[in-house]
């Protein structure tokens, strides 16, 4: 054992970097919901990128350690503290075994990865480790952690010097009014021009209903609808479609009022008609959104989400060499 | 057929091959998934097909999406020309209509749905011009189903039900959808069925419950050891109206290892359908029941 959970927060799931190839069958890929903090904890502690690691929302557990181990946690800023001292995040920690692992309040994001030198040692299902909450799959007895949980963690690989820690420009969040690139696209010939327009005008507000499925957004103009006579199968309502499948950041907006995007615990199909996807480059950021923050979507093209891609992935090699 | 593509976001394509429902859509859904899978191509990660479209997951760092888009397109043509036959198998499912626990669950949600003073099958049954539950349970179970899309939760089977259009079952779904949904539920919205494969939210009509756990991630269940999902598309089922006793025997042999789902090997031709629907779906009973 190398941990074990005191208060386990407020849905803490160990998580990696998820479970490709089973979306067809309705086991979505899971995973980080802030795919380069859970990658930029790892590379801290010595672990591969995509090694296990906790992922904590909102609410930080509390956690006594029972052997000595090295530890980083990155991604929202959630006061990191050892046996009650502060102590930095984004940086290579070591802890001794009985001392504990608590946090202060969020103070800015979602979500917090904690990774521990080695990696969670959870049974790989279906090639991974992350919790699938909904499906009782994977993870920690496919569920959120619970107070008395006892966690192992798999021998260390590399090591890496306590203290190292990671450029403040390459910690990537949402910062106070985020601007989510869209490419619009899937069933955009549904809505009018201007309910297109004002899609893209208008200031949303993230919705109390945001979690690992789906982020729910309110507060913009309904869309409304071009008319048609409904295909057979699809629904009376106009946002309805014969249901079909759901891409990852996918923007669903039933009733045409509330839009959802669909996040790494995505339903993985639906009757309801899409607008567009959030780009793959945006979807971490979505991840370190809280109820109530606000929120603006943009139209960017397939080359802008590509080059917004390489970004990430130049910000991640940059992480990865600077320690 | 129009078949539409289109990009959500960087990492997908979806294709629609009809905004409505058809058994042409479907197979040809199906056909152009199946074909995608064939031919291994670097950077797709994900082959899902849907009722009347379907979805590729690609990794962009591997193909350039309109390198991909392209060679969707090219398929396209093959899969117009080609003859769909299909080997799959034809299952077995219990149901237990009108159960109880759905009913619970109903008069639970009852001011969600359109007829609050009925039950879910009183108002399908009515809706759809049939004289009684009874007789709407009879066309519920007595055509087979074609299994047209796994997915929304793990392992939840979409099914469309092998009769022409004129004879399908069609219902709305509840007013607001439900918070809960019991296991094993069988629902029906728009023209399809499916079987709820977990507990949760949902917004289909309840007709009933069947015995036969379809998903298991603990792979306990001995019919689930290999695969802990039961369901992939092209599988087709039979309903079968079931009582309490029979409901709970099946229940028992589940839980002590001793059921054995009824599945039976069959080939499927659109063509010999669409040419005589009940024929066809007489020779699947025959595999399934024999002669």
């Amino acid at each position: 054992m190398a941990l074990e959970i005191l208060k386990p927060g407020l849905a803490t799931t160990v998580q990696d970097l998820g479970r490709p190839g089973y979306y067809h069958l309705g086991i979505p890929l899971s995973g980080g919901m802030d795919r380069l903090a859970l990658a930029a904890a790892n590379l801290l502690v010595g672990n591969d990128e995509g090694d296990a690691v906790l992922e904590a929302v909102f609410l930080g557990p509390e956690v006594r350690f029972t052997s000595d181990a090295i530890i980083a946690i990155t991604g929202a800023d959630l006061p990191v503290k050892i046996d009650g001292t502060e102590q930095p995040t984004w940086t290579t920690l070591s802890i001794k075994a009985d001392q504990v692992l608590s946090f202060g309040f969020l103070k800015a994001g979602a979500r917090a990865y904690i990774a521990i030198f080695g990696g969670i040692d959870v049974p790989v299902v279906l090639g991974s480790r992350s919790t699938y909450s909904l499906g009782a799959l994977g993870g920690y007895h496919g569920r959120a952690l619970k107070a008395g949980d006892a966690l192992a963690q798999l021998p260390p690989k590399r090591s890496v010097r306590v203290g190292t820690t990671i450029a403040t420009e390459l910690r990537r969040g949402p910062g106070v009014n985020p601007i989510l690139r869209v490419l619009p696209g899937l069933y955009w010939h549904r809505i009018t021009a201007e309910a297109g327009n004002g899609f893209f005008e208008d200031t949303w507000k993230v919705a109390p209903e945001a979690d690992r499925i789906g982020y729910r957004f309110r507060g913009g103009r309904p869309l409304e609808f071009v008319p048609r006579e409904p295909p057979f199968g699809a629904g009376s309502d106009p946002s309805n479609i014969v249901d079909s499948c759901y891409p990852y950041g996918s923007i669903q907006v039933p009733g045409g009022t509330e839009p959802i995007v669909l996040h790494r615990d995505a339903v993985s199909g639906g009757g309801y008609f899409m607008i567009g996807a959030v780009i793959s480059a945006d979807m971490d950021l979505i991840g370190q959104l809280q109820p109530n923050q606000k929120a603006r979507f943009t139209v960017v093209r397939m080359e802008e989400a590509i080059a917004a891609r390489k970004e990430v992935q130049t910000t991640i090699a940059t992480i990865r060499e600077s320690i | 057929m129009t078949t539409r593509y289109a990009f959500g976001g960087d990492e997908h394509i979806f294709v629609e091959v009809e905004d409505a429902m058809s058994l042409d859509a479907f197979f040809k859904s199906l056909s152009m998934t199946n074909a995608v899978r064939e031919m291994k191509i670097a950077g797709v990660t994900e082959i899902c097909p849907a009722n009347a479209s379907f979805q590729i997951k690609y990794d962009p760092d591997v193909i350039a999406p309109i390198e991909l888009l392209a060679e969707l397109m090219r398929l396209e043509t093959v899969a117009d020309a080609a003859d769909f036959n299909l080997a799959t198998r034809i299952i077995e499912m219990p149901v237990y209509y009108n159960d109880p626990w759905t009913y619970e669950t109903q008069m639970r949600f009852r001011e969600r749905h359109q007829d609050p003073t009925g039950t879910d099958l009183d108002y399908a049954a009515r809706i759809n011009g049939y004289a009684s539950v009874d007789d709407f349970i009879v066309a519920h179970a007595a055509s087979p189903w074609f299994v047209s899309m796994v997915g929304f939760v793990a392992g939840l089977p979409f099914l469309y039900q092998m009769v022409n259009r004129d004879k399908q079952l069609q219902t709305p779904k509840y007013l607001r959808p439900r918070t809960d949904t019991p296991k094993l539920t069988i629902g029906h919205g728009g023209c399809f069925g499916a079987i709820y494969s977990v507990r949760g939210a949902g917004g289909y009509q309840m007709f009933g419950i069947t015995p036969v756990p379809i998903y298991d991630p603990t792979q306990e269940i001995s019919y689930l050891r290999d695969f802990m999902i039961f369901f992939k598309p092209g599988d087709i089922v039979k309903f079968k109206s079931v009582d309490r006793a029979e409901y709970d025997a099946v229940l028992a042999a589940v839980g002590d290892g001793t059921f054995v789902p009824l599945i039976k090997p069959v080939t499927f031709s659109l063509e010999a359908f669409k040419a005589d629907p009940a024929a066809t779906n007489a020779k699947l009973l025959e595999a399934l029941y024999g002669a």
